[in-house]
Order: structure tokens, then C-alpha cells, then sequence
């Protein structure tokens, strides 16, 4: 369903700044792979979610979304494969608009926006059943501004206008980071059961090496823009922070360093 | 200074209250919806008025000049909209550079003269200041169709991705929505009623001037924001999109009344561009102010001092 291969991206070149953040990165992932992404500070994981959504051009390799390549397009026209969940929960939505205006803009992606409604009664009715699966008493409010929102309850409503439309890939960016852990925890919750029923294929950032474990069926990690680590399968199952840590320093030569993953 | 010759001059300050007010919507649209002072609109005013007032003089009729008035706005917004997006130039200073192109413009579409006349007993005018009540009708009427034109565009899926892009541009690109066209398009409409206004107000004054757009953008500003909180005083929570919008076009007409009533005041004509400075400046300054009032370090202090 995905394939990089092999991309490249240089922050800043040839000035003070230069930064190298993505380093020959590989991945590909079946379809219905739920992949974790871990790695130290400044490692290009967020970086390489950002490639694949393509917010910026590689400066090499190639990215293929089911069969088409993608490299060569921008943001907007490659958002038509992609569901997106961001770490700040601003991010995700528009808060000067309505929850059920947001949804109906997500319901869209990809597809010409001409002078049709931009949201019909049928669609009201679809969205207020979605809310109430949620579980957050939003399908009440459904002509409330999504600023009035938490940050919690913006992270799932983001989730669900990532799934809206069945996105190829859905990319969440540390997207329960910002949250308290028992908000982080039930955002979480809401990701596996709409990925599982779905059968989504799905790249998650996190810090959380104990996240990182408990979900999605394969993990990698990520050093010096580079995938460096790949368990899947029963190993990945089975897997302690133990042997995770103790792994890195295997294959990097170096000691983990993640002070929000160490700390967690 | 009689009470009578301020009621007097009342019907003709609404007038223009009106005309100013749909101008204002122009400006509603790129400083509201899409979050993008635009500048372009000084130019645009004259743009429009100039436009007409040839087109009608050389014989078009007023309809079809206020057509043409408008697709010249809407060229001068694109050309603001591709500054901005394809040539990576600031919003504001996009807007100026196509508001001082305009004025070069505008002389040419003149004839190289600063004013030109066009004279209700010749033409066949819409409006005019000599016939004042049939003016607030029509320029209520137009008003009334704008706001509901706007109402259904920005209802649809194009006008909630613009909405959305004025909101959070991440997000839209997220969502799939070019904003850079998005934008191109809110400069264009909102420059094209702009011109519209600007077509208008060149016939209810009987001429066009190179000079009749100057300050646009701030008068525009003006009636938005009084509109706003006038909006907010009256209905509160209950305020939706139609009201808000039918506000912009009662913040001009507000506008013109206090001009009116300053003017009746004595105060000298000069003086009127600074005073309406300090009138938006005003009415800018207090929700900000207010929010500051709420969480200020002084306060802070005061209930730190009495623990």
C-alpha cells in the first residue's frame, strides 16, 4: 500500500542550520499494517510523516501510495490517499467552524469542491451517528464552534475526519502527546478500534515506547534518518522496553536518547 | 446648527451608508472569511467608478457598465491573489502594490483626467443624491441580493473550503484544498463587489475621481467592525451568517450617520479621515483591551498584595 524508498531531505542547505533530517529512509507497508514509529530526539520521525504527506518535496527517492507514485505532488492533491492526525490538536481542524462543518469538509477530501452544498441533511444524520460512537456528547453539539472543543475532544474528531473518507494511509504524528494521560489514553482507544474495524493501514509516531508495543502489528525505529529497526509479527508481540532498548544500542552503537520516551 | 438640517441631511448619509456598506462586504469576505487584509480595495473603488461612469458616457447602458465594472475588479483582485500566492509577496504589500498600479490605471480608463462627470439629466442613472429615497431602495435592494448571494456561495463546498482556509490553512491542505486558489478566488469576488459599490457610489455622487477609493479600505474596516459589535450588543450567541452579514452593510450606514452628525458638529472636512482613524482604531483596540482587562499583571499584583 506504501512504499518509500530511499528518500533523502536536507533542511537549510549549505547554511549553519543544515540539518541532514532524513537520511536514505525505507519503508513498505502491506495493506492492514498497523506500524509504530519510534526514535530518539531529532531521529526524522515526524519528518518522514511529513514526507509522505508530502508538505514538503524530497531532495531524493520515491514514494509510491497504491501503486501510483506520489513524489512529484504537493500536499493538497496527494491529501486525497491520506488521513492526517497532528500533535498540536489546533492543527487538525477549523476552529472558527462548526463540528459538523469540519466533518463535511473532511468528508470532501480529495474530491472537487464546486457549488453543491457544502453539507446535506443526509450527511447530518451520518455524522450524529458517528459523534455518538465517539463517546463525548459531541453529537449535541454539532453546530458548536470546534474552538469551544478540548484538546481531547479535537483529537478525536480530527481521527474521525481522518477516517471519513477511508484514507489509503492514515499518518498520526504523536497525536496523543499533547494530552493528559487519561484523555491520551482513551484518544488511543478511539485509533485502534476505527483503525481495526476499518482495517486501515496506519504509520503512528509516538514517544511512548509502552504505546508503541501495546499497538499496531509492526514497529520501527528510527535513527539519524534512517530505519535502523523492524520487528513484526510474534517477536514484535512478545517485545519489553528491555529488549527494545537494549536492541537500539545493538544496531545504533549508541544509548537511547529520548528524554519524553525514557520519562514515560 | 439646527436640529432640522441634521434630520435634513439624514436620508443622504444613509444613502451612502448603504453604498459604503456594500463596499464593506467586499471587505467582509478577505478580512473576515479568509483572513487577508486586503489593500487592493482603494483602488478597486475607483476602479469600479471609472469603469462606469466611461462606459455610461459613451453610451453603454448603467447595467452593463455595472457588469464590466465588476469583471474589473474581479481582474484586480486575481492580480493581488497571484502576487500573493504564485510570487510568495506578503498580503498587505500584494495589496498596495495593485492599489498604486490601479491609480495609474484608473487615469488611463479616465482619460488621463482626474474627474469625470456623469450627469443624471443626461443618462438614464440608477442612483442619485438628487433623488435620494429611490437611491435607498435600490441600494438597499442590492445589498439584500449581495447578502444572499454570499449566503448560498459560502454555503457551498467551494465557499466552506475558502472559510476553512481563512480559518487554518494547515488543516485545508490536510483536507485536500488548494488554498492557494482559494484564495485567488475570495480576492477576485470580494474585489468585484468592491467595484460594484465603487460603480454605484460614481453614480450617486454624479462623477467619478481618481481619488474616491482613498481610505476605502479603512471606511470598509469601520463598517465591519461597528457592524460586529453592534451585531454582538443586539443578538449575542444568536448572531448567524445572514446577520452578521446584513450588520457589515448597518456598520456603514452607522458609519455615515456619525460622519453626519460630526459634519452637523462643525467639524472642519479635514478633519474627517483622521477622525474615522481614530474611530476604527477604537473600535479595533477595545475587544483586545478588554481581554487585557480580564488578566492584567497589575491585577495580578493587587491579588498577590492582599494574601
Amino acid at each position: 500500500m506504501l512504499q518509500v524508498k530511499e528518500i533523502y531531505k536536507t533542511f537549510n542547505p549549505g547554511t549553519v542550520n543544515e540539518k541532514r533530517a532524513l537520511n536514505g529512509a525505507s519503508l513498505t507497508l502491506e495493506e492492514g499494517e498497523f506500524v509504530t514509529v519510534i526514535g530518539g530526539n531529532g531521529a526524522g520521525k515526524s519528518t518522514f510523516l511529513n514526507a509522505v504527506a508530502g508538505v514538503w518535496p524530497v531532495d531524493a527517492g520515491s514514494i509510491v501510495i497504491d501503486g501510483e507514485d506520489v513524489t512529484g505532488l504537493c500536499e493538497y492533491k496527494r491529501a486525497k490517499y491520506l488521513g492526517r492526525v497532528f500533535q498540536d490538536p489546533m492543527t487538525g481542524t477549523a476552529a472558527d467552524m462548526e463540528i459538523q462543518e469540519n466533518l463535511a469538509l473532511a468528508a470532501r477530501r480529495g474530491q472537487r469542491r464546486g457549488l453543491g452544498w457544502g453539507i446535506s441533511g443526509k450527511e447530518r444524520e451520518r455524522y450524529h451517528e458517528m459523534l455518538k460512537i465517539l463517546d463525548l456528547g459531541l453529537e449535541d453539539r454539532m453546530t458548536s464552534k470546534v474552538g469551544l472543543l478540548s484538546g481531547g475532544q479535537r483529537q478525536a474528531l480530527t481521527l474521525l475526519m481522518a477516517t471519513l473518507q477511508k484514507p489509503k494511509v492514515l499518518l498520526l504524528d504523536e497525536h496523543t502527546a499533547a494530552l493528559d494521560p487519561k484523555t491520551a489514553a482513551k484518544v488511543l482507544e478511539t485509533t485502534e478500534r476505527i483503525v481495526t474495524e476499518n482495517h486501515l493501514t496506519t504509520m503512528m509516531v509516538t514517544h511512548n515506547m509502552r504505546d508503541a508495543i501495546a499497538h499496531g502489528n509492526r514497529l520501527i525505529m528510527m535513527n539519524e534518518g534512517k530505519v535502523i529497526l523492524n520487528i513484526a509479527g510474534e517477536e514484535k508481540k512478545k517485545l519489553t522496553i528491555e529488549e527494545l532498548l537494549h536492541k537500539f544500542e545493538e544496531v545504533s552503537g549508541t544509548e537511547f536518547t529520548n528524554d519524553k520516551a525514557i520519562l514515560s | 446648527m439646527s436640529i432640522a438640517s441634521l434630520f435634513s441631511a439624514m436620508p443622504g448619509n444613509v444613502a451612502q451608508g448603504i453604498i459604503w456598506g456594500i463596499m464593506a462586504l467586499g471587505v467582509f469576505m478577505t478580512y473576515k472569511l479568509l483572513n487577508f487584509a486586503d489593500l487592493t480595495v482603494d483602488g478597486s473603488f475607483a476602479t469600479g467608478g471609472a469603469v462606469t461612469v466611461i462606459l455610461v458616457t459613451s453610451g453603454w447602458s448603467v447595467p452593463s457598465a455595472l457588469v464590466m465594472a465588476c469583471i474589473a475588479g474581479i481582474l484586480a483582485g486575481m492580480v493581488t491573489g497571484i502576487l500573493h500566492t504564485v510570487l510568495g509577496i506578503p498580503d498587505i504589500l500584494a495589496g498596495i502594490l495593485s492599489q498604486i498600479a490601479l491609480y495609474s490605471i484608473n487615469l488611463n480608463i479616465m482619460g488621463g483626467k482626474a474627474n469625470v462627470a456623469v450627469s443624471v439629466d443626461r443618462y438614464n442613472l440608477l442612483i442619485s443624491l438628487r433623488f435620494v429615497p429611490k437611491t435607498i431602495v435600490i441600494a438597499a435592494l442590492f445589498a439584500i441580493v449581495l447578502i444572499a448571494l454570499m449566503y448560498w456561495y459560502f454555503g457551498t463546498s467551494q465557499g466552506c473550503a475558502i472559510r476553512a482556509t481563512g480559518s487554518n490553512p494547515a488543516m485545508s491542505r490536510a483536507q485536500g484544498i488548494n488554498i492557494n486558489l482559494m484564495k485567488v478566488i475570495t480576492l477576485a469576488l470580494s474585489n468585484g463587489v468592491v467595484a460594484l459599490s465603487g460603480g454605484l457610489m460614481a453614480q450617486y455622487q454624479g462623477f467619478a475621481d481618481i481619488n474616491m477609493g482613498r481610505g476605502a479600505i479603512v471606511i470598509g474596516l469601520a463598517a465591519v467592525i461597528i457592524g460586529e459589535v453592534l451585531g454582538h450588543a443586539l443578538f449575542g450567541k444568536r448572531m448567524n451568517f445572514i446577520i452578521r452579514m446584513l450588520f457589515v452593510v448597518l456598520g456603514g450606514v452607522v458609519y455615515y450617520i456619525v460622519i453626519g452628525i460630526v459634519l452637523w458638529l462643525r467639524m472642519p472636512t479635514n478633519d474627517l479621515k483622521l477622525f474615522t482613524a481614530i474611530i476604527v482604531a477604537i473600535f479595533l483596540a477595545v475587544p483586545y483591551l478588554r481581554g487585557q482587562a480580564k488578566s492584567s499583571f497589575r491585577k495580578a499584583a493587587k491579588r498577590g498584595g492582599n494574601v
